[in-house]
Protein backbone atom coordinates (compact mmCIF):
# COMPACT_ATOMS: atom_id res chain seq x y z
CA UNK A 1 0.00 0.00 0.00
CA UNK A 2 2.94 2.42 0.65
CA UNK A 3 4.55 1.44 -2.41
CA UNK A 4 1.21 2.57 -4.25
CA UNK A 5 0.64 5.74 -2.27
CA UNK A 6 4.74 6.75 -3.56
CA UNK A 7 3.97 5.78 -6.77
CA UNK A 8 1.06 8.05 -7.22
CA UNK A 9 3.09 10.91 -5.44
CA UNK A 10 5.64 10.35 -7.33
CA UNK A 11 3.65 10.23 -10.80
CA UNK A 12 2.07 13.53 -9.38
CA UNK A 13 4.94 15.92 -9.00
CA UNK A 14 6.41 14.58 -12.49
CA UNK A 15 3.19 15.03 -14.12
CA UNK A 16 2.94 18.93 -13.04
CA UNK A 17 6.35 19.31 -13.10
CA UNK A 18 6.25 18.84 -16.86
CA UNK A 19 3.23 21.06 -17.33
CA UNK A 20 4.89 23.59 -14.80
CA UNK A 21 8.01 23.17 -16.67
CA UNK A 22 6.56 24.30 -19.95
CA UNK A 23 7.30 20.75 -21.61
CA UNK A 24 3.61 19.63 -22.79
CA UNK A 25 4.18 22.72 -24.81
CA UNK A 26 5.64 21.10 -28.08
CA UNK A 27 6.88 24.08 -29.64
CA UNK A 28 9.34 24.92 -26.78
CA UNK A 29 10.42 21.07 -27.06
CA UNK A 30 10.75 21.83 -30.96
CA UNK A 31 12.41 25.28 -30.35
CA UNK A 32 14.84 23.73 -27.72
CA UNK A 33 15.88 21.57 -31.08
CA UNK A 34 15.84 24.32 -33.58
CA UNK A 35 19.32 25.11 -33.43
CA UNK A 36 19.57 26.86 -36.00
CA UNK A 37 15.99 28.90 -35.57
CA UNK A 38 14.64 30.60 -32.81
CA UNK A 39 16.24 28.47 -30.28
CA UNK A 40 14.30 28.04 -26.98
CA UNK A 41 16.84 27.27 -24.38
CA UNK A 42 13.95 26.28 -21.93
CA UNK A 43 14.36 22.59 -21.92
CA UNK A 44 18.14 23.02 -20.46
CA UNK A 45 16.50 24.51 -17.41
CA UNK A 46 14.43 21.68 -16.64
CA UNK A 47 16.97 19.29 -17.03
CA UNK A 48 18.97 21.93 -14.63
CA UNK A 49 16.23 22.21 -12.14
CA UNK A 50 14.92 17.78 -12.56
CA UNK A 51 18.69 16.88 -11.61
CA UNK A 52 18.78 19.00 -8.06
CA UNK A 53 16.74 16.78 -6.35
CA UNK A 54 17.80 13.83 -8.59
CA UNK A 55 21.63 14.15 -7.28
CA UNK A 56 20.46 14.56 -3.67
CA UNK A 57 18.62 11.08 -4.25
CA UNK A 58 21.43 9.29 -6.09
CA UNK A 59 23.66 10.44 -2.64
CA UNK A 60 21.23 9.14 -0.17
CA UNK A 61 21.60 5.65 -2.31
CA UNK A 62 25.24 5.25 -1.44
CA UNK A 63 24.03 5.76 2.37
CA UNK A 64 20.84 3.48 3.11
CA UNK A 65 18.34 1.11 1.68
CA UNK A 66 15.12 2.00 -0.13
CA UNK A 67 12.20 2.69 2.34
CA UNK A 68 10.22 0.49 1.00
CA UNK A 69 12.12 -2.49 -0.35
CA UNK A 70 14.90 -4.41 0.28
CA UNK A 71 17.35 -2.94 -2.30
CA UNK A 72 17.25 -0.63 -5.41
CA UNK A 73 16.60 -2.10 -9.20
CA UNK A 74 19.50 -0.54 -10.69
CA UNK A 75 19.95 -0.71 -14.45
CA UNK A 76 22.34 -3.67 -15.09
CA UNK A 77 23.68 -3.15 -18.07
CA UNK A 78 27.13 -0.91 -18.61
CA UNK A 79 27.69 -1.28 -21.91
CA UNK A 80 27.87 0.89 -24.52
CA UNK A 81 26.12 -1.04 -27.42
CA UNK A 82 24.30 -0.81 -31.16
CA UNK A 83 20.64 -0.55 -29.64
CA UNK A 84 21.61 2.31 -27.07
CA UNK A 85 22.87 4.41 -29.83
CA UNK A 86 20.42 2.88 -32.82
CA UNK A 87 17.25 3.69 -30.42
CA UNK A 88 18.24 6.88 -29.07
CA UNK A 89 18.22 8.45 -32.87
CA UNK A 90 15.07 6.77 -33.52
CA UNK A 91 13.81 8.52 -30.54
CA UNK A 92 15.40 11.98 -31.48
CA UNK A 93 14.18 12.09 -34.96
CA UNK A 94 10.42 11.12 -33.35
CA UNK A 95 10.69 13.53 -30.90
CA UNK A 96 11.92 16.34 -33.02
CA UNK A 97 9.22 15.64 -35.80
CA UNK A 98 6.31 16.04 -33.12
CA UNK A 99 7.89 17.77 -30.09
CA UNK A 100 6.96 15.31 -27.60
CA UNK A 101 8.46 12.77 -26.05
CA UNK A 102 7.14 10.04 -23.59
CA UNK A 103 6.76 11.79 -20.12
CA UNK A 104 4.65 14.78 -21.63
CA UNK A 105 2.42 12.97 -23.85
CA UNK A 106 1.37 11.06 -21.11
CA UNK A 107 1.17 14.31 -18.82
CA UNK A 108 -0.79 15.74 -21.66
CA UNK A 109 -3.21 12.64 -22.13
CA UNK A 110 -5.97 14.15 -20.03
CA UNK A 111 -6.33 18.07 -21.85
CA UNK A 112 -4.15 17.58 -24.97
CA UNK A 113 -6.98 16.86 -27.36
CA UNK A 114 -6.75 14.15 -30.39
CA UNK A 115 -3.24 15.01 -31.48
CA UNK A 116 -1.55 14.02 -28.15
CA UNK A 117 -4.33 10.78 -28.02
CA UNK A 118 -2.99 9.93 -31.34
CA UNK A 119 0.62 10.28 -30.75
CA UNK A 120 0.27 8.07 -27.58
CA UNK A 121 -1.38 5.42 -29.27
CA UNK A 122 1.36 5.44 -32.16
CA UNK A 123 3.97 5.40 -29.27
CA UNK A 124 1.98 2.57 -27.65
CA UNK A 125 2.08 0.59 -30.82
CA UNK A 126 5.76 1.54 -31.73
CA UNK A 127 7.25 -0.07 -28.50
CA UNK A 128 4.51 -2.67 -29.10
CA UNK A 129 6.66 -3.53 -32.44
CA UNK A 130 9.95 -3.74 -30.61
CA UNK A 131 9.49 -6.27 -28.31
CA UNK A 132 10.85 -8.56 -30.63
CA UNK A 133 14.09 -7.03 -31.08
CA UNK A 134 14.13 -6.64 -27.51
CA UNK A 135 13.26 -9.82 -26.53
CA UNK A 136 16.70 -11.60 -25.03
CA UNK A 137 18.25 -8.40 -23.90
CA UNK A 138 18.90 -7.57 -20.02
CA UNK A 139 15.18 -6.51 -18.64
CA UNK A 140 16.31 -4.32 -16.39
CA UNK A 141 15.53 -0.74 -17.33
CA UNK A 142 17.44 2.18 -17.63
CA UNK A 143 14.00 4.30 -16.82
CA UNK B 1 11.51 34.97 -22.11
CA UNK B 2 13.90 34.69 -18.87
CA UNK B 3 9.68 33.77 -16.88
CA UNK B 4 9.72 30.87 -19.32
CA UNK B 5 12.98 29.79 -18.07
CA UNK B 6 11.95 30.19 -14.35
CA UNK B 7 8.94 28.17 -14.89
CA UNK B 8 11.54 25.58 -16.44
CA UNK B 9 13.68 25.68 -13.09
CA UNK B 10 10.51 25.24 -10.63
CA UNK B 11 8.89 22.45 -13.51
CA UNK B 12 12.40 20.60 -13.33
CA UNK B 13 12.67 20.60 -9.86
CA UNK B 14 8.94 19.15 -9.31
CA UNK B 15 10.19 16.52 -12.03
CA UNK B 16 13.36 15.85 -9.71
CA UNK B 17 11.46 15.25 -6.96
CA UNK B 18 9.02 12.97 -8.12
CA UNK B 19 12.26 11.09 -9.56
CA UNK B 20 13.97 11.32 -5.82
CA UNK B 21 10.98 10.24 -4.10
CA UNK B 22 10.31 7.10 -5.93
CA UNK B 23 13.79 6.18 -6.28
CA UNK B 24 14.38 6.53 -2.24
CA UNK B 25 11.03 4.67 -1.15
CA UNK B 26 10.55 2.73 -3.73
CA UNK B 27 13.81 1.55 -5.00
CA UNK B 28 12.65 2.91 -8.61
CA UNK B 29 14.19 4.72 -11.39
CA UNK B 30 11.11 6.85 -12.59
CA UNK B 31 11.33 6.43 -16.44
CA UNK B 32 8.02 7.34 -18.18
CA UNK B 33 9.05 4.85 -21.59
CA UNK B 34 10.03 1.84 -18.78
CA UNK B 35 7.60 2.21 -17.06
CA UNK B 36 4.72 2.78 -19.73
CA UNK B 37 6.83 -0.05 -22.19
CA UNK B 38 7.00 -2.66 -19.07
CA UNK B 39 3.87 -1.99 -18.78
CA UNK B 40 2.63 -2.73 -22.20
CA UNK B 41 4.81 -6.09 -22.36
CA UNK B 42 2.80 -7.74 -19.76
CA UNK B 43 5.92 -7.75 -17.67
CA UNK B 44 4.75 -10.52 -15.03
CA UNK B 45 5.71 -9.31 -11.58
CA UNK B 46 3.95 -7.54 -8.61
CA UNK B 47 4.59 -3.92 -9.81
CA UNK B 48 2.14 -3.69 -12.40
CA UNK B 49 -0.41 -1.93 -10.30
CA UNK B 50 2.27 0.67 -9.11
CA UNK B 51 2.84 1.17 -12.58
CA UNK B 52 -0.26 1.95 -13.22
CA UNK B 53 -0.86 4.20 -10.23
CA UNK B 54 2.15 6.34 -11.11
CA UNK B 55 0.74 6.63 -15.00
CA UNK B 56 -2.21 7.88 -13.11
CA UNK B 57 -0.61 10.44 -11.15
CA UNK B 58 0.94 11.90 -14.22
CA UNK B 59 -2.35 12.38 -16.12
CA UNK B 60 -4.09 13.86 -13.16
CA UNK B 61 -1.24 16.26 -11.63
CA UNK B 62 -1.69 18.60 -14.62
CA UNK B 63 -5.42 18.08 -14.58
CA UNK B 64 -5.20 19.43 -10.90
CA UNK B 65 -3.21 22.46 -11.57
CA UNK B 66 -5.36 23.19 -14.94
CA UNK B 67 -8.07 24.06 -12.31
CA UNK B 68 -6.01 27.31 -11.06
CA UNK B 69 -3.77 28.15 -13.98
CA UNK B 70 -4.06 27.88 -17.41
CA UNK B 71 -0.94 25.58 -19.19
CA UNK B 72 -2.69 23.95 -21.07
CA UNK B 73 -1.66 25.43 -24.56
CA UNK B 74 0.42 22.23 -26.11
CA UNK B 75 0.66 23.34 -29.94
CA UNK B 76 0.67 20.41 -31.02
CA UNK B 77 0.36 19.53 -35.12
CA UNK B 78 -2.87 18.66 -36.41
CA UNK B 79 -0.96 16.34 -39.01
CA UNK B 80 -1.93 12.68 -38.46
CA UNK B 81 1.12 11.85 -40.29
CA UNK B 82 3.39 13.97 -38.87
CA UNK B 83 1.62 12.85 -35.45
CA UNK B 84 2.12 8.92 -36.24
CA UNK B 85 5.72 8.83 -37.40
CA UNK B 86 6.76 10.43 -34.52
CA UNK B 87 4.69 8.23 -31.78
CA UNK B 88 6.20 5.41 -33.80
CA UNK B 89 9.91 6.62 -33.18
CA UNK B 90 9.23 7.53 -29.67
CA UNK B 91 7.75 4.54 -28.89
CA UNK B 92 10.33 2.10 -30.89
CA UNK B 93 13.36 4.19 -30.21
CA UNK B 94 13.03 4.74 -26.21
CA UNK B 95 12.14 1.16 -25.91
CA UNK B 96 15.61 -0.24 -28.23
CA UNK B 97 17.26 2.64 -26.22
CA UNK B 98 15.83 1.32 -23.06
CA UNK B 99 15.04 4.95 -21.61
CA UNK B 100 13.70 8.64 -22.44
CA UNK B 101 14.37 11.76 -21.43
CA UNK B 102 13.47 10.64 -17.92
CA UNK B 103 14.68 7.85 -17.52
CA UNK B 104 18.28 8.43 -19.70
CA UNK B 105 18.34 12.43 -19.04
CA UNK B 106 17.18 12.97 -15.62
CA UNK B 107 18.46 10.07 -13.89
CA UNK B 108 21.06 8.68 -15.80
CA UNK B 109 22.83 12.10 -16.35
CA UNK B 110 21.92 12.69 -12.52
CA UNK B 111 23.49 9.59 -11.62
CA UNK B 112 26.65 10.34 -14.37
CA UNK B 113 26.02 6.91 -15.73
CA UNK B 114 27.55 6.57 -19.16
CA UNK B 115 24.74 5.08 -21.14
CA UNK B 116 22.41 7.67 -19.66
CA UNK B 117 24.68 10.90 -20.98
CA UNK B 118 25.14 9.28 -24.05
CA UNK B 119 22.16 8.53 -24.98
CA UNK B 120 20.86 12.03 -23.85
CA UNK B 121 23.86 13.19 -25.72
CA UNK B 122 22.46 11.31 -29.23
CA UNK B 123 18.83 11.84 -29.46
CA UNK B 124 19.36 15.29 -28.49
CA UNK B 125 21.90 15.41 -31.55
CA UNK B 126 19.56 13.00 -33.72
CA UNK B 127 16.82 15.70 -32.96
CA UNK B 128 18.66 18.89 -33.19
CA UNK B 129 19.80 17.49 -36.89
CA UNK B 130 15.90 16.67 -38.05
CA UNK B 131 14.81 19.74 -36.98
CA UNK B 132 17.43 21.69 -38.72
CA UNK B 133 16.54 19.47 -41.83
CA UNK B 134 12.72 19.40 -41.87
CA UNK B 135 12.52 23.01 -40.54
CA UNK B 136 15.95 24.91 -41.44
CA UNK B 137 16.67 23.47 -44.88
CA UNK B 138 12.79 22.45 -46.16
CA UNK B 139 10.57 24.55 -44.03
CA UNK B 140 8.32 21.33 -43.70
CA UNK B 141 7.60 21.32 -39.62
Amino acid sequence: MSRLLVSFISGLLFGVGLLISGMTDTAKVQGWLDILGQWDPTLAFVMGGAIIPMTAAWAITAKKAPFFDYSFSMPSNKTIDFKLLSGSVLFGMGWALAGLCPGPAIAALGFGGNGIILFFVSMVIGMILTKPIRMGSISTADG
Amino acid sequence: MIIDWIYGLVGGLFIGLGGLVLLIFNGRIMGASGILGQLIDGKQDKENLERIVFLIGVIAGPLIILQFSDFSTTNVTSNTTQLVLAGLLVGAGTRIANGCTSGHGVCGISRLSLRGLLATAVYIAAGALTMVTLRTFWGLI
